[in-house]
């Protein structure tokens, strides 16, 4: 702990006061991504490059010891704004202040150092280690670059104390072994294990059950939870299934092409959704249960294409209420009720009476 | 056989030859599929619902064989099929819907080609004319416009590529399609709809629906009756409203109690121990009781027969059988 109010002196003059609760505070976050084309194309459109508007003015704040489920369909934006957050991209504009912190203030070295405050695990866990470090190397790793200080003894035997917690026990026969001799569920379990080694704060979970068998994910999530209330966690949990991040979320915000149309404690947004599209989000989860088959008819069309999207409200072409202020004005979030926002033109005829 | 059973499948065992040993994917698996029904066949990764389903064609090559097994479809037994007569038997009677479509269709063929070309591989004397129409009709009907058949198929979103693969599995007139993870890579909504169509395509076309996923979810939207595999067996069979009201086999009951469920109001997710053990070293016995909390001492040592065990509900479990070896009518 020394290390880090350090730290956060030398950081001190980017400093920004927030109210002590939230962790991360996104503003306004944008990123596009430049769509490489042809030399003539570029020529021709020059000063003009298109661009995927992958992320396009999103705001929200992390609390301490939440968990904050960001919700989308592929191409939503969500897993580059677990990216923006720990800064792996650069934001094309926008703020990510961690603990009062602007990151794009850091220098590399400071926003280095800053990372083993922040870790991620990703969905496929084969692909997040590497199969030529044995199991004990890959959770060390982190520690040797993030703790100097500690001597190699200390650093083993940390590594065998987060072994244990994550329920790998006994951790020395998992020391040596290689992630291919290992299963599915027990490689999430390292990768888990190699995040929590720094002893961080805020962890970005990036569908960290999607690849998991459906016994194995109940485990998966419990653990996260386990490990939340050990070490003292924030999570930012991103998924694309409404029916898991009501096992974990305490609040959610479901994105769109780029944009939040509406965010609120989970249990509020689930009982009341406010947005046609959380509406024919949540209707669509199918239901482990052949007696409540879903009736209600899907919106038209798919996702739009995030290079072109839609004017006004991005979902306005495929959604039944469409009205046409929809695609000329932009809605903005609305709190329509306590801590729940929403954006959409026409949300107030869905508030419960 | 009895009329309504389309697909009779009796002790099949797909073997897989690996550097540790011979692999049985699927071991000694018998199923019934009736004609007209969306038969859901699930299980977790690795238990062989995929091997299973590809070996009901027969597509199975390299290190994987069939050693035994029965494959009564419509009246014939296909393992006595020369292989050669198999591409014909494929696309025309039985056609297959893979997980990714991306990879399962020709980058560099429009729809329309994709279309004519198995349109006429299969009916030589179809006129081009003739075929092309066909092509309209079936894609229209679809929810395809057809002015998008002349696009290729990265033009075309996810959603768009997997019902052109169900055209092409309907061009024919399949009496079969064997989906296997059809929506796995679609979005909830978009998934949503495609389920929309595989129904209204079995009421239109009276079509049996081989619907092989992970998703517990899936099966109850859309299925009539449920198979549960495990290890390379099969634990459980029977229609979904009995099978979900009422689980037989403790994997089954475990499988569906850790699937979330997004209506219910409840706070955890049941947690079933441990993992799918390893094919190349399969418990002895019913391989589901190193995890099963209901575990006898038979469990471990004598493996339990697939029969009924209420009705057209059967499972393969000690808690519902005598070690006597006397067994229940099958009827299934």
């Amino acid at each position: 702990m020394a290390r880090k109010s350090a730290e956060t002196k030398k950081d001190s003059s980017s400093r920004i006061a927030t109210s002590g609760q939230d962790l991360v505070e996104v503003k306004n976050l944008v990123k596009h991504f430049p769509v490489s084309t042809g030399l003539i194309a570029s020529l021709v459109n020059r000063g003009n490059i298109p661009s995927v508007k992958a992320v396009d003015g999103v705001s929200f704040t992390i609390r301490r010891g939440e968990v904050f489920g960001l919700a989308g369909e592929s191409g939503s934006g969500k897993s580059t704004i677990g990216r923006l957050v720990l800064r792996l991209y650069e934001v094309t504009s926008g703020q990510v202040i961690f603990d009062g912190i602007d990151l794009k203030t850091l220098s590399a070295e400071n926003m280095r150092r800053m990372r083993s405050r922040m870790q991620i695990v990703f969905q496929d866990p084969l692909a997040s280690l590497n199969p030529r470090m044995t199991l004990g190397q890959a959770i060390e790793d982190p520690a040797q670059i993030h703790m100097p200080e500690l001597s190699s003894d200390e650093r083993h035997q940390r590594v065998l104390n987060i072994l244990h917690a994550v329920g790998m026990n006994p951790p020395e026969s998992f020391y040596n072994l290689y992630p291919h001799q290992i299963s599915g569920g027990q490689r999430q379990r390292i990768v888990l294990a190699r995040a929590l080694i720094t002893h961080p704060e805020l962890i970005i979970a990036d569908e960290p059950i999607a690849m998991a068998d459906v016994s194995v994910r109940s485990i998966l999530l419990d653990l996260m939870m386990k490990m939340k209330k050990e070490f003292d966690l924030t999570y930012l949990f991103i998924t694309h299934d409404l029916a898991t991040a009501k096992y974990v979320c305490d609040r959610i915000g479901i994105l769109y092409l780029g944009k939040m149309c509406e965010m609120g404690d989970l249990h509020e947004v689930y009982d009341h959704p406010l947005h046609p599209y959380t509406q024919a989000l949540m209707a669509a989860v199918p239901v482990p249960d052949p007696l409540q088959r879903r009736t209600t008819k899907m919106p038209e069309g798919e996702i739009p294409n995030p290079i072109n999207p839609p004017s006004g409200c991005r979902f306005h072409p495929r959604c039944p209420l469409a009205k046409e202020i929809c695609s000329q004005e932009e809605p903005v979030m609305r709190e329509l009720r306590p801590g729940h926002t929403v954006a959409c033109h026409f949300a107030e005829q869905f508030l419960p009476k | 056989m009895a009329d309504d059973i389309l697909y009779s499948v009796r002790n099949l065992t797909v073997d897989y030859k690996t550097r540790g040993g011979i692999v049985h994917a699927v071991d000694n698996v018998s199923l019934d599929i009736r004609r007209g029904e969306i038969l859901g066949l699930v299980g977790e990764s690795g238990c062989g619902k995929s091997t299973f389903g590809k070996a009901l064609m027969r597509l199975h090559d390299g290190p994987a064989s069939i050693p035994n097994g029965e494959l009564w479809f419509d009246g014939q037994d296909l393992m006595k099929v020369p292989m050669k007569d198999m591409p014909a038997i494929r696309g025309a009677d039985i056609g297959m819907v893979f997980q990714d479509p991306m990879t399962s269709l020709n980058p560099v063929q429009s729809i329309m080609e994709h279309l004519t070309e198995t349109i006429q591989t299969h009916e030589p004397k179809v006129s081009d004319a003739a075929a092309h129409a066909r092509a309209e009709d079936l894609v229209e009907r679809l929810g395809i416009r057809h002015e998008r058949l002349k696009e290729y198929p990265h033009q075309m979103s996810g959603g768009m590529r997997q019902r052109v693969m169900i055209s092409l599995a309907l061009a024919l007139r399949a009496k079969l399609v064997i989906a296997d993870e059809p929506t796995t890579s679609l979005d909830v909504i978009v998934e949503a709809k495609f389920l929309d169509l595989l129904k209204e395509l079995q009421e239109e076309f009276n079509l049996t629906i081989l619907l092989i996923t992970h998703n517990i979810g899936v099966v109850a939207e859309v299925c009539d009756r449920v198979a549960v595999m495990y290890a390379a067996k099969m634990v459980e069979v029977g229609s979904v409203e009995a099978v979900f009201a009422d689980p037989k086999h403790p994997y089954t009951q475990g499988l569906l109690r850790s699937v979330p469920n997004i209506k219910l109001d409840e706070g955890d997710l049941y947690k079933m121990g441990g993992e799918p053990p390893s094919l190349l070293h399969p418990p002895t016995g019913c391989r589901f009781h190193p995890r099963c909390p209901k575990a006898m001492d038979i469990c471990s040592r004598e493996e339990p027969a697939f029969e009924s065990v209420a009705g057209e509900q059967l499972a393969s479990c000690w808690l519902y059988q005598k070690a006597d070896g006397k067994q229940k009518v099958t009827n299934g």
